[in-house]
């Protein structure tokens, strides 16, 4: 049997698990086709504020959740002209993506949102069972879709070779560019609809820069997951199972500090790229821009 | 790359960027003319706003040149702000818990090193985890950003917080850890004219000794240099020991110089407006000088602007995020790999 009190944790540990699962696999694609996206964070941070003004001022969550999608794809595309097209480091371009997607959010937030306005609340996706729903659904689908797609499919294997020989790929008649475009634009589809979930389901408001460092958490989860659907799942369960934690010991008032008890989640992530990112093998050619007049 | 080009990309990348942020603000409705006239004025608009602009521009100056440095040598430390944080929090705690009762004349200098030393320390934790451990810099130095941010907030909360518990921040600093503001000014602060000298320091570091070549040597080929007999992974670390002390000692500026006590968002933002400089001075540490000048005017006059014009100040990251756009593929080291 199992208790009230651990069946709450084990929900909130789905709930928290979910985006970082989701924003993960969109991470898992683009690097194995050789796109590292910093930008994920901002995808999502965007993806986010654009579910919740969508979702307030129309009261649908399918539109909430479209714009969030929506929102992230755009971004990525941005991200893509820079790093693909322009062949620009993607480092900088997805901090630059990053730093845009804060600014960009907070004014448009604050535009939308003026004292005493409508928008305050966004519908809230219901549950089928303590923290399982829609999302947790369409993540579990996404996995198994990933994986399948990656590992058993011609399309997956062309995906893989360009982001292990780019040149190679090319020569053999892949079209580097176009599956790194699609690469990313998945990426910014999960980011965005990740971001979705933290405002229609995870909390029923926007607030700034509220991913509050989602986006490299997720990051290091394709990392410590090996770059394997199934494990980084575990991983993104883990880290759910860690903040789950820390929110029950803030909210049974425990003697430890709150803002230590916030530190949890990055600690980890430290702990766990120290403990694994050594042993990983990237992709080979992740974060090489490919131009194939060359 | 000639003179010309030289100054004419950074303009060029500012230029577009403030031309495309207008666009933006017609889009929410703003008037971007009016909008910006705010932002110059509140900026630049007489002498106390010159000050407080100047007064702005000396962390994003040291963050700065820590991150051109570090991009230099291929390094992509995104983590000034938590090494600001490191900094400030590091001199706080030396002076309002390390020194006692009666600070002496060495207070000051003390929690200046305090601050760069704590600033170096917290870059080196991403140094040994990238050396030792194969952990990108990117990922660790931005993780060490929110915990920097955590250990201030909590800090002030607690072991820090001014003896009569009002708020969420230090005791004020003693006098003799003040650094004074200039005569005949009322906001610059000594400490100032460290940091303006510091960008020369680092030139001369960079073009002018063999340290500096073996670092770029690094940035533009690891594998060469290891030919070379230089170790890139000795260069990681020393870059990112030399770029954490910059922040560290712009954090220990702030408090001593500028806030005289520790709080929470003391510099939030600071890291990602450092990278913006050192890409729009194409990571070239004389550069930084203009370029911080630039992005300090941006945030003194968002005030003015929110105010005046009725545009968020956020928007100043916009344009921010503009300039690293339209900058990068310009000024970056060549990859090896690529």
């Amino acid at each position: 049997m199992i208790d009230a009190t651990t069946l709450l944790l084990l929900a909130s540990t789905v709930r928290l698990a979910t985006p970082l699962a989701l924003a993960a696999m969109g991470e898992l694609v683009a690097e194995r086709a050789g796109v590292l996206n910093v930008g994920i964070e901002g995808m999502m941070l965007t993806g986010a504020l654009a579910a919740f003004v969508t979702a307030a001022a129309t009261g649908s969550l399918a539109l909430g959740c479209a714009a969030g999608v929506a929102a992230g794809v755009a971004m990525a595309a941005l991200f893509g002209v820079f790093a693909l097209r322009r062949a620009a480091d993607p480092i900088v371009s997805g901090t630059a993506l990053n730093v845009l997607a804060l600014g960009l959010t907070g004014v448009v937030f604050r535009a939308a949102t003026p004292p005493g306005s409508a928008l305050e609340r966004a519908p809230q996706m219901g549950e089928l069972l303590p923290g399982v729903n829609l999302y947790v659904l369409v993540t579990l689908a996404l996995v198994a879709g990933v994986a399948l797609f990656l590992d058993r499919t011609r399309s997956g294997l062309a995906l893989r070779a360009v982001g292990e020989r780019a040149e190679a790929a090319h020569v053999q008649g892949v079209a580097v560019l176009r599956v790194r475009w699609v690469a990313v634009l998945f990426g910014g589809a999960c980011a965005g609809l990740a971001g979705s979930s933290l405002v229609l389901w995870i909390s029923d408001t926007f607030v700034e820069a509220m991913t509050s460092g989602r986006g490299f958490i997720a990051l290091s989860l394709v990392l410590f997951g090996g770059y394997r659907p199934l494990r980084i799942v575990l991983g993104a369960l883990l880290f759910g199972a860690a903040s789950a934690l820390q929110f029950r010991l803030q909210a049974a008032g425990s003697a430890i500090p709150y803002n230590l008890l916030l530190m949890t989640p990055y600690l980890l992530t430290l702990v766990v790229l120290a403990v694994f990112a050594g042993r990983v093998r990237a992709p080979a050619d992740l974060a090489r821009p490919f131009s194939p007049r060359r | 790359m000639t003179g010309v080009r030289a100054f004419a990309q950074p303009f060029g990348a500012a230029l577009v960027a403030l031309a495309i942020s207008a666009l933006l603000l017609l889009a929410i409705g703003a008037d971007p003319l009016a909008a910006f006239a705010a932002l110059a004025s509140g900026a630049l608009g007489d002498a106390i706003a010159l000050e407080n602009t100047i007064v702005r521009m000396g962390p994003l100056l040291l963050v700065g040149l820590g991150v051109a440095l570090s991009f230099r040598c291929g390094i992509w430390n995104i983590g000034g702000e938590g090494q600001l944080y490191a900094g400030a929090l590091a001199a706080t705690a030396l002076v309002t818990r390390g020194l006692g009762a009666e600070p002496g004349a060495v207070s000051l200098p003390l929690a200046l090193l305090a601050g760069a030393g704590a600033g170096a320390l917290w870059a080196g934790i991403a140094a040994l985890l990238r050396v030792r451990r194969g952990v990108s810099e990117v990922l660790s130095t931005i993780l060490l950003n929110f915990i920097a941010v955590l250990a201030v907030a909590w800090a002030v909360h607690g072991p820090l917080q001014e003896a009569t518990l009002s708020y969420p921040q230090s005791d004020a600093f003693p006098d003799l850890a003040r650094l004074s503001v200039l005569p005949g000014l009322r906001r610059v602060h000594a400490g100032l004219l460290l940091a303006a000298a510091l960008p020369f320091a680092v030139w001369l570091l960079l073009f002018r000794s063999s340290a500096g070549l073996r670092l770029r040597a690094v940035g533009l080929s690891p594998d060469a240099a290891r030919y070379a007999h230089v170790s890139p992974e000795r260069e990681t670390t020393r870059v990112l020991v030399i770029a954490g002390a910059l922040a560290g000692l712009a954090g220990a500026l702030e408090v001593c110089g500028v806030t005289g006590r520790l709080f929470e968002n003391l510099a939030s933002g600071y890291g990602f407006t450092a990278v913006a400089v050192a890409l729009l001075a194409r990571l070239n540490p004389l550069g930084v000088l203009p370029a911080a000048f630039f992005f300090a005017a941006l945030a003194s006059g968002s005030g003015a602007m929110q105010r005046v014009a009725a545009v968020p100040s956020v928007a100043v990251q916009v344009i921010e995020a503009l300039v690293i756009f339209f900058s990068v593929g310009f000024a970056l080291p060549k990859s090896s790999a690529s």
